[in-house]
């Protein structure tokens, strides 16, 4: 199932809304990296509070993800993990250091806007 | 075959020639209820079992178990007994009434009983023996039953008390727009530690909570497994976008930390809470002026 991508001003939107298999998450790394290129965006918020699993696959897919755009010098949020998927998701020892978390698009929406101000 | 099928009347016989028997058995029980109840009443004065009823309550109550047990012999049936016996502990309880008790007093009734079928049928030998055949393992089915059901009550009652603990042990308190404050008191098991984040995680969802203080002032120590899923709800704070403020580690859980290597650097601790609540305040981009300061200002 394809990820739609959104565009929001300088920001990038992708929402999954449904479980994804390994291949459609590597198709979303694919038209993410495209997009940020394409749009010069300076920001991507990556929606998951559709998804009530996340195994290691996804996690470090999602952090692979969020390295390559700040390759780019964009920045990532991973927005909506939900309570139970967070606790089995540091159970697992998936952390996913270094990637920046909000509670839902709104919040993820402001951090990208400060990031873009230079303020974080 | 053919020594099963006999096998099988046989058992059919006796089976028949017990309830027989027990009718009999329970004629008599009814007979001498005043003065067998009454001999009951007087052992459990004796034995000092259930002081903390009054003497009437006791032997009102006497009464109806006595009534009951008889009912019981003579039906077979047990439910009603069941029934009866969680009535009953539900309650003799509250008052205190422990166990042994409880157990006490229904085998003294078996005891009693006994006795009085004892002095009945002292001259025929025979008959005593297959009565009693009868009767015992009826008796001993009743004082189990009253026993279960007074145990099952009281686990029933506990496990109410502990729940009602444990939600009482773990508020997630909102102290300003967007920052929670989780007090920790007491001793923190696995089961607790569990609860504990899980009642955090929602609280930051439903709160919209961007920074949470976790005080553990309250909890003089906890193990390995316990710090570790303290560090583990820490991570899933910060998943969802929430950072988490450790404040009042006593010096003990300090060593144990430090004893199980956690790194320390995903947490962000602070003395007392007063400083947590500064730190998070900072955080969140308050800034707490006295009135006097604004004013001149």
């Amino acid at each position: 199932m394809e990820v739609p991508i959104l565009k929001q001003g300088r920001f990038l939107i992708a929402t999954i809304q449904a479980a994804l298999s390994d291949a459609d998450l590597l198709q979303l790394r694919r038209a993410l990296i495209d997009k940020v290129i394409h749009f010069r965006s300076n920001g991507v918020i990556i929606d998951v509070t559709a998804l009530d699993v996340m195994d290691s696959f996804a996690t470090r897919t999602l952090r692979d993800i969020t390295n390559m755009i700040r390759l780019r010098g964009a920045g990532t949020v991973i927005v909506g993990i939900q309570p139970e998927v967070a606790f089995a998701m540091v159970q697992l020892g998936l952390t996913m250091e270094g990637v920046a978390t909000a509670l839902d698009l709104e919040e993820g929406l402001e951090h990208l806007q400060l990031r873009a101000t230079g303020k974080i | 075959m053919s020594s099963n099928k006999r096998s099988a009347n046989q058992d059919q016989r006796t089976a028949a020639q017990s309830t027989e028997l027990l009718q009999e058995l329970v004629a008599h029980l009814r007979q001498n209820r005043t003065q067998l109840r009454e001999e009951w009443a007087n052992r459990i004065a004796e034995a000092r079992l259930l002081t903390a009823m009054t003497k009437e309550e006791l032997f009102a109550e006497a009464t109806s178990v006595y009534d009951n047990y008889v009912e019981a012999l003579s039906t077979g049936t047990f439910e009603a007994l069941q029934t009866y016996a969680r009535d009953l502990s539900e309650r003799i309880i509250p008052r205190g009434v422990e166990t042994h008790e409880v157990v006490g007093i229904v085998l003294l009734l078996r005891d009693v009983l006994a006795r009085s079928l004892f002095a009945k049928y002292q001259g025929d030998f025979m008959m005593l023996n297959r009565i009693l055949d009868a009767y015992e393992p009826a008796a001993n089915r009743i004082a189990n039953t009253v026993a279960v059901g007074f145990v099952q009550e009281r686990e029933r009652v506990i496990r109410q008390q502990q729940e009602a603990i444990r939600e009482l042990s773990t508020p997630v308190l909102q102290v300003r727009e967007r920052l929670l404050i989780l007090p920790i008191i007491g001793v923190i098991d696995a089961q607790r530690a569990r609860q504990l984040t899980e009642q955090l995680l929602r609280g930051i969802r439903t709160n919209r909570a961007k920074v949470v203080v976790i005080d553990i002032t309250g909890v003089a120590a906890m193990d390995a497994t316990v710090a570790n899923h303290l560090v583990q709800t820490v991570e899933a704070s910060r998943l969802l976008g929430a950072t988490v403020v450790v404040t009042g580690l006593s010096p003990e859980i300090a060593q144990t930390i430090v004893t199980i290597g956690v790194d320390l650097g995903k947490m962000n601790t602070v003395g007392d809470l007063q400083g947590g609540i500064e730190q998070a305040e900072r955080l969140l981009g308050y800034k707490v002026v006295p009135v006097a300061d604004t004013a001149s200002a």
